[in-house]
C-alpha cells in the first residue's frame, strides 16, 4: 500500500477531467459555453445550471504583474494586478476559453479592474451588498442572482428551472461535503495532512470540472490516508504547533507562507481562507426555493469586505477549538485594506480564548521569504 | 560544561562562551561571508579559552546568516534569542527594543521571560542601523563618532522616513548652514519615532531594554528615554543579548 506521501505525490498524475486540457476538450468536443469567476460569492449553482463550466481564473502568479502596472497602479492588492495580467497577456488558458466573466464588487480595487477587463471579455459583475445582516441586504442581492440567472439565460440561449438548479445545487454540496470530510482529517491530533496537502486536494477537485469524478478522487484519498493514519503512519509530530491560516485568498505565489510554517516545524490544520473552507463549511439549503437558498449561501460568505463581519469571528471561534488550534496566522495581501483593517479585531477576539496571533504582510514577489521564515518561526517558537 | 551562542547579524557576528556565567565574548563583522564569520568567531571563543570542539557540549546559531552555519546543532530565531537573552541580563525585563543593522524589533516578554508578542520592521531601511549609517555618512562622519557628535538638544527636523529621502534632506540642511549637531539630532529623532511605531503595537510594559548595535550610543538611549518616559536600559553585554540567548538555549536543550 502506499504512503500517505505517495498518495499526494500521485494526484499530480491523476489528470482526468482536470486542468487546461479537459478544459479544452469541453469547448471543442462538447461545445460547452465557459464562465470565468474570481471569488467565491460567484453563486456556481446558477452557471452550471445554465449548462455552462464555471472555472475560477488565474490570479495567483507574480509573472503577470508587470504587464497589469502598465495600466493598473502599483499599490493595489497583487490579486487584483496578477488578475488583470493574465487577462490581458493570454496567459491564463481558462481566461481564453471564457465567454464571458462573473464578477463582484467586492473592492474597490476589483469593481474598476472589471471596467478594463469588460474590454478584453464581457464581464457581468454582481453588486454585493456591503453588509450581510439585513433583509434588505438579502433582497437585493437575491436580485442580484436573479441578474445574473436572467443574463447567462440570454447569453447562452438556455432556459434555467428551477429543476435544473436543484440538480445542481445538489452536485456542488456534494463536493462540499467530499471536501469537508477530506480536510477534516486535519482535525486529528497528529494531523495527518500537511497545509500544502489540504490545499493540493481542494484545488485540485475545484479545476476538475466533472464533479463525480473529483469527489471520487478526493473520497478515495480521504479513505487511504485515513487507514495509513491509522496503521501507525504519523508523518507530523505531535509536538509541532498546530496553526490555522486565514486572511486573503491565497495561491501559487503565496503558498510561501504555508511552507514557511511547515518547514520549520509547524502544521497547518485549517485554511480558512477562501482557497481553504472559507466555501465549503457551509451547503446550499436542498429544503428551500433553489434561488432564495442560493442567494442565502452566498451572502452569508464571511469576507471581510462585509461590514460588519461577525461571521468570520464566528467561524475562526469555532475552528480554533475544532481544530485545536496553537497559533492563527492572518496572511494578508498588500493593499487589501478591509483584511488589513480586519486583523486588529480578529487580534483582540483571539486574545479572549488566549489563541496567539501573529499578522503578516505579504505580495506575490518571493523577495520577503527570508523575513517572511524569521518571523513565522519566531511565531512558532512562542508558542 | 561550555556552550555557545553564536548571532549572525547583517553587520556583527557575536559569540557568546558561557558556562554558569558568561566566559567569554567576541564580535566581529559579518562581512560578505557570514558563514566564515561564524565560523571564525566561534573559533576565536575556542582558541582563546583553549578549549577543543569537543569540550563545547551545544551550539546555537541565531540571526540573519543562522541558516548558513554548518557547526550549530539547531538555529533559533533572533526574538526567541534576544528574548532570553534580555530576560537574562535582567529578570525585570519586560520590552526589548532592538535596533540591529538591517531591521528592528521590540519584542514584549511575559513574568517567566517567554516571548509573547513582537513586532518586526523588515521591509525598509527606516529605523535601522542602515538609515544610521547612511544619513551619518552624509555628514562625512562615522557611526561610532555619533555620540560625540550631538552637542545639545537642538534638533534638525528630519521628516522623512526613507534613508534614500532623508539624505537628500540633510544634503539640504547642510546647504542652508544647520550645523552637524543638529542634524545627527534629528536623525536620532527619526529613528525613535520609527521605533515608538513599532511599541505602539504591543502591549507596552516597564522594563525596557535596549539591544543590537545602536545600543552602544548613550545618546540614542537617553533619546529614548525621554520618549518613554520611563529608564531604558543598556549594558555592556547588550550587543550580546542574541548570542546569550542563543548559549542559554543551548543549554536548555540538554
Amino acid at each position: 500500500m502506499k504512503s500517505i506521501e505517495e498518495i499526494f505525490n500521485n494526484l499530480d498524475g491523476e489528470l482526468k477531467g482536470h486542468g487546461p486540457v479537459a478544459m479544452k476538450n469541453l469547448v471543442e468536443k462538447e461545445g460547452k459555453n465557459v464562465v470565468g469567476t474570481y471569488c467565491v460569492f460567484t453563486p456556481y449553482e446558477v452557471i452550471s445550471a445554465a449548462d455552462a463550466v464555471p472555472v475560477t481564473l488565474c490570479s495567483t502568479s507574480n509573472d503577470t504583474i508587470d504587464e497589469a502596472e502598465k495600466d493598473l497602479p502599483r499599490n493595489l492588492c497583487p490579486l487584483i494586478k496578477s488578475s488583470y495580467g493574465f487577462a490581458i497577456t493570454d496567459k491564463c488558458p481558462y481566461f481564453h476559453f471564457a465567454d464571458i466573466i462573473v464578477g463582484e464588487t467586492t473592492c474597490d480595487g476589483k469593481k474598476k479592474m472589471y471596467e478594463y477587463l469588460d474590454e478584453v471579455t464581457p464581464v457581468h459583475v454582481m453588486q454585493l451588498p456591503q453588509s450581510s445582516q439585513r433583509e434588505a441586504d438579502f433582497n437585493f442581492w437575491k436580485n442580484e442572482v436573479v441578474l445574473l440567472k436572467e443574463r447567462l439565460e440570454e447569453k447562452f440561449k438556455t432556459e434555467i428551472t428551477e429543476e435544473r438548479l436543484e440538480k445542481e445545487i445538489k452536485i456542488k454540496n456534494e463536493e462540499r461535503n467530499t471536501l469537508k470530510e477530506f480536510y477534516e482529517l486535519a482535525k486529528l491530533n497528529p494531523s495527518p495532512i500537511y497545509g500544502t496537502e489540504i490545499f493540493k486536494v481542494i484545488n485540485r477537485s475545484n479545476y476538475t470540472f466533472d464533479k463525480e469524478i473529483a469527489n471520487q478522487r478526493t473520497m478515495k484519498i480521504t479513505e487511504e490516508v485515513l487507514a495509513k493514519y491509522n496503521q501507525g503512519e504519523k508523518r507530523i509530530s505531535k509536538d509541532a504547533p498546530r496553526i490555522l491560516v486565514t486572511g486573503c485568498p491565497m495561491g501559487a505565489a503565496t503558498l510561501k507562507v504555508i511552507e514557511a510554517i511547515e518547514n520549520n516545524g509547524g502544521s497547518v490544520v485549517c485554511l480558512e481562507n477562501c482557497t481553504g473552507l472559507k466555501p465549503n463549511e457551509e451547503t446550499v439549503d436542498q429544503d428551500k426555493n433553489p434561488i432564495d437558498a442560493i442567494a442565502e449561501k452566498y451572502l452569508n460568505t464571511p469576507c471581510s469586505c462585509m461590514s460588519p463581519n461577525d461571521n468570520r469571528v464566528e467561524l475562526i471561534n469555532r475552528l480554533v477549538e475544532e481544530y485545536q488550534v496553537d497559533g492563527v496566522v492572518d496572511m494578508i495581501l498588500q493593499a487589501c485594506h478591509t483584511y488589513n483593517v480586519e486583523t486588529k479585531r480578529i487580534k483582540d477576539e483571539l486574545k479572549e480564548s488566549n489563541t496567539p496571533y501573529i499578522n503578516i504582510e505579504t505580495d506575490y514577489s518571493q523577495s520577503d521569504k527570508g523575513q517572511l521564515g524569521t518571523r513565522l518561526t519566531a511565531f512558532l517558537e512562542m508558542l | 560544561m561550555y556552550y555557545i551562542g553564536i548571532d549572525i547579524g547583517s553587520v556583527g557576528c557575536k559569540g557568546v562562551l558561557f558556562k554558569n556565567q558568561i566566559v567569554d565574548k567576541k564580535v566581529l563583522p559579518t562581512g560578505w561571508n557570514p558563514q566564515k564569520s561564524g565560523e571564525q568567531t566561534l573559533n576565536y571563543l575556542l582558541e582563546a579559552n583553549n578549549l577543543k570542539a569537543k569540550d563545547i557540549k551545544g551550539v546555537v546559531a541565531t540571526g540573519y546568516g543562522r541558516v548558513s552555519q554548518r557547526f550549530a546543532d539547531k538555529t533559533v530565531t533572533e526574538i526567541t534569542c534576544h528574548g532570553k537573552g534580555g530576560y537574562y541580563l535582567n529578570r525585570e525585563i519586560r520590552t526589548i527594543i532592538d535596533i540591529g543593522g538591517q531591521d528592528s524589533k521590540v519584542i514584549s516578554l511575559n513574568d517567566a521571560g517567554d516571548v509573547i508578542d513582537f513586532v518586526m520592521n523588515d521591509k525598509c531601511a527606516a529605523g535601522t542601523g542602515k538609515f544610521l549609517e547612511m544619513t551619518i555618512n552624509s555628514l562625512e562622519e562615522q557611526i561610532d563618532n555619533l555620540d560625540n557628535l550631538v552637542k545639545d538638544d537642538k534638533k534638525a527636523k528630519i521628516s522623512s522616513m526613507c534613508a534614500v529621502f532623508a539624505e537628500s534632506e540633510i544634503i539640504s540642511l547642510l546647504a542652508d548652514g544647520v550645523s552637524k549637531s543638529e542634524i545627527a539630532g534629528g536623525i536620532i529623532d527619526s529613528i525613535i519615532d520609527r521605533i515608538n511605531i513599532l511599541l505602539s503595537k504591543i502591549t507596552f510594559q516597564e522594563k525596557v531594554l535596549f539591544t543590537g548595535g545602536l545600543a552602544q550610543s548613550e545618546v540614542i538611549k537617553n533619546e529614548l528615554s525621554k520618549k518613554l518616559q520611563t529608564e531604558v536600559f543598556s549594558y555592556s553585554n547588550s550587543q550580546f543579548a542574541g548570542a546569550i540567548g542563543a548559549a542559554l538555549i543551548s543549554k536548555d536543550m540538554l
